[in-house]
């Protein structure tokens, strides 16, 4: 569709969906941080689109401790996450939309999500402010989330899966672009997930 | 054959002035929680522009509200029966999803307090819309190009005269500098050929080939933004139809129509573009299903008629233990009607060529917002959040 290729670091929505559900497989067979809970696929129940084929990506529940306090820290600190992937029909790639909530479940404001960034985005949200991560209306929900904003990710996909062969392009599209964008919004990603993807597919 | 294209610039030049001088007549009240004066003060009557934004009209509404306001920072938002308006979305589109019979003047409320931030991202005046408006600019370009160099690389001269063009509903200042970004129009024969090349260098453009020919680059995709609302499906007048409550009832379609060169018509239809965007509520027709498709997913023995399982799509199924058995979803989605279709204002004919709509009807950041009513005998099942 439209000339959707990889090698221009763009996926059609076919691709999207199918390198999604070979991560989710593959998150269930690595060794993953015993805090991070499992990625699931979320249909898509908008009026007016086809329902069987689109949907979302989706790590919820994800449980951070800001400015790096352990354990002690009261239960109020706590920031929990959720992080969706959702495939941009506009750019052709996957773009990612995040919320914190705290524990009693109020949406935490972007100085508070600043507390769980690493060093080198805070820097870039300084820099840019209004076009690195953004709020934005999730495509599903009609509600406001942060996102990243996506106009830069398929020259980055480009570069990123240019060693790959072809054949295992689509399926390792998502954890490539995982383990880059995981680092600009401080989500730990194994290395697993991208590395050692072509020998545990059996 | 340089007649015709002659007229059909006069024709285009006609409306885009159309488009550009349309506005909405509002009448603006304070909100009650913000008034602190007796008398409460007169409504305050403006005209929005239909390709405006609704915060760029809050210096003017605050200076007639200023003496009644409470001391503070101001966070202004705007409402409708209710419903807070979301700001990133032009007024006229506004105007014509929520007001099913168009409402003149206009009756919204103006928030200063109390910013509904929930429901609404957050505004910060001018510098958000300008934002909102150049990330959109930028999209569009990326979906007709293929990339977004054109608007990146624009300089910051460039983009603070376009965004003063649109905000002051200037367009003879926005072609000068929007021609260049060489967006359009889209052409039948599937090129586009902009007109401004001559006399400028393709400094920034790669693919230009810089001189005084044409610039002629394959037509793929266009870009739509469609707002879907569902209506009572028994309605006889669109006058009745119950207010918007909640967003969640309008379902927005962020998504470019593309154009395929085998379609094997002289020209591609509105309603053939909308039947390739909203499959599910044109399905139902007797008449053909759009043929562009290769390989519709076939439900054979889930369906007891062709209503639900019409999704015209090259893209395989996946997981065929999921959507091989009948869904609620599918089920659901019988009986919708497409009741009305708008787009600047105007019922647009669903025969017209759709890429005149596109050329013609666009907003300036070249996107096309479609208002469409459906009238739904089912309410859908919302999705939890």
């Amino acid at each position: 569709m439209g000339g959707s290729s990889i090698g221009e670091g763009t996926l059609s929505l076919g691709d999207f969906v199918a390198s999604a559900k070979a991560l989710i497989e593959k998150w269930k067979v690595i060794d993953v941080e015993d805090s991070l809970p499992d990625w699931q696929w979320k249909p898509c129940g908008k009026t007016g689109v086809p329902s069987e084929e689109e949907g979302y990506l989706a790590l919820e529940g994800v449980y951070r401790n800001p400015g790096g306090r352990h354990a002690q820290s009261s239960s109020e600190c706590v920031h929990i996450y959720d992080y969706h992937v959702v495939y941009s029909f506009s750019y052709k790639v996957p773009v990612l939309y995040f919320q914190g909530h705290q524990a009693g479940g109020q949406l935490l404001t972007l100085d508070e999500i600043k507390e769980d960034l690493p060093s080198h985005s805070l820097k870039l949200l300084g820099e840019s402010k209004w076009t690195f991560i953004t709020w934005e209306e999730h495509p599903h929900f009609s509600r406001p989330w942060f996102t990243l904003h996506p106009c830069g990710t398929s020259d980055c996909m480009k570069l990123l899966l240019e060693g790959v062969e072809n054949k295992d392009q689509h399926v390792q599209y998502l954890p490539a672009w995982l383990s880059v964008v995981g680092q600009a919004v401080g989500l730990k990603i194994p290395l697993e997930l991208y590395a050692s993807g072509l020998k545990t597919q059996e | 054959m340089a007649a015709q294209r002659d007229d059909e610039a006069g024709w285009s030049a006609e409306a885009a002035r159309r488009v550009w001088g349309g506005a909405v007549p509002l009448q603006v009240h304070l909100h009650d929680a913000d008034v602190t004066t007796l008398p409460p003060p007169p409504p305050f009557l403006t005209l929005g522009p239909r390709i405006g934004y609704l915060p760029l009209l809050v210096p003017i509404i605050k200076a007639h509200f200023s003496s009644t306001l409470p001391p503070g920072i101001d966070t202004v938002w705007f409402e409708y029966k209710g419903l807070p308006l979301k700001w990133y979305i032009p007024i006229g589109v506004l105007y014509d999803i929520l007001c099913a019979d168009p409402e003149r003047p206009w009756n919204l409320t103006v928030h200063f307090r109390g910013y509904p931030s929930e429901i609404l991202t957050p505004c910060d005046g001018e510098d958000s819309v300008k934002w909102s408006y150049m990330n959109s600019l930028k999209e569009a370009a990326f979906i007709i190009t293929g990339n977004s160099k054109n608007v990146m690389n624009m300089s910051q001269a460039d983009q603070g005269a376009l965004w003063q063009s649109v905000m002051k509903g200037n367009l003879d200042g926005y072609m000068n500098i929007s021609t260049r970004l060489k967006l359009g129009p889209f052409e039948e024969d599937c090129l586009v050929r902009t007109s401004s090349v001559e006399g400028q260098q393709g400094s920034d453009e790669p693919e230009s080939p810089g001189s005084g020919k044409p610039f002629i680059l394959w037509l793929g995709r266009v870009p739509v933004r469609l707002y879907v609302r569902s209506v009572q499906e028994d309605l006889y007048d669109l006058e009745d139809a119950l207010p918007v409550g909640d967003w969640e009832s309008i379902s927005y379609i962020n998504r470019p129509f593309e154009v395929r060169r085998e379609e094997g018509r002289s020209y591609i239809t509105l309603e053939h573009a909308l039947k390739t965007l909203l499959p599910e509520f044109f399905s139902s027709k007797a008449s053909r299903i759009p043929d562009d498709s290769e390989t519709a997913p076939q439900a054979p023995d889930s369906a007891p008629n062709d209503d639900s399982d019409v999704t015209p799509r090259s893209c395989e199924k996946l997981e065929s233990s999921a959507s091989s058995s009948p869904q609620e979803a599918n089920v659901a989605n019988k009986d919708k009607i497409v009741k009305l279709v708008r787009v600047q204002g105007i019922e647009v004919d669903m025969d017209i060529p759709f890429l005149w709509v596109a050329n013609n009807l666009k907003n300036p950041e070249c996107y096309l917002h479609i208002c469409v009513y459906v009238g739904t005998r089912k309410r859908e099942p919302k999705d939890g959040r």
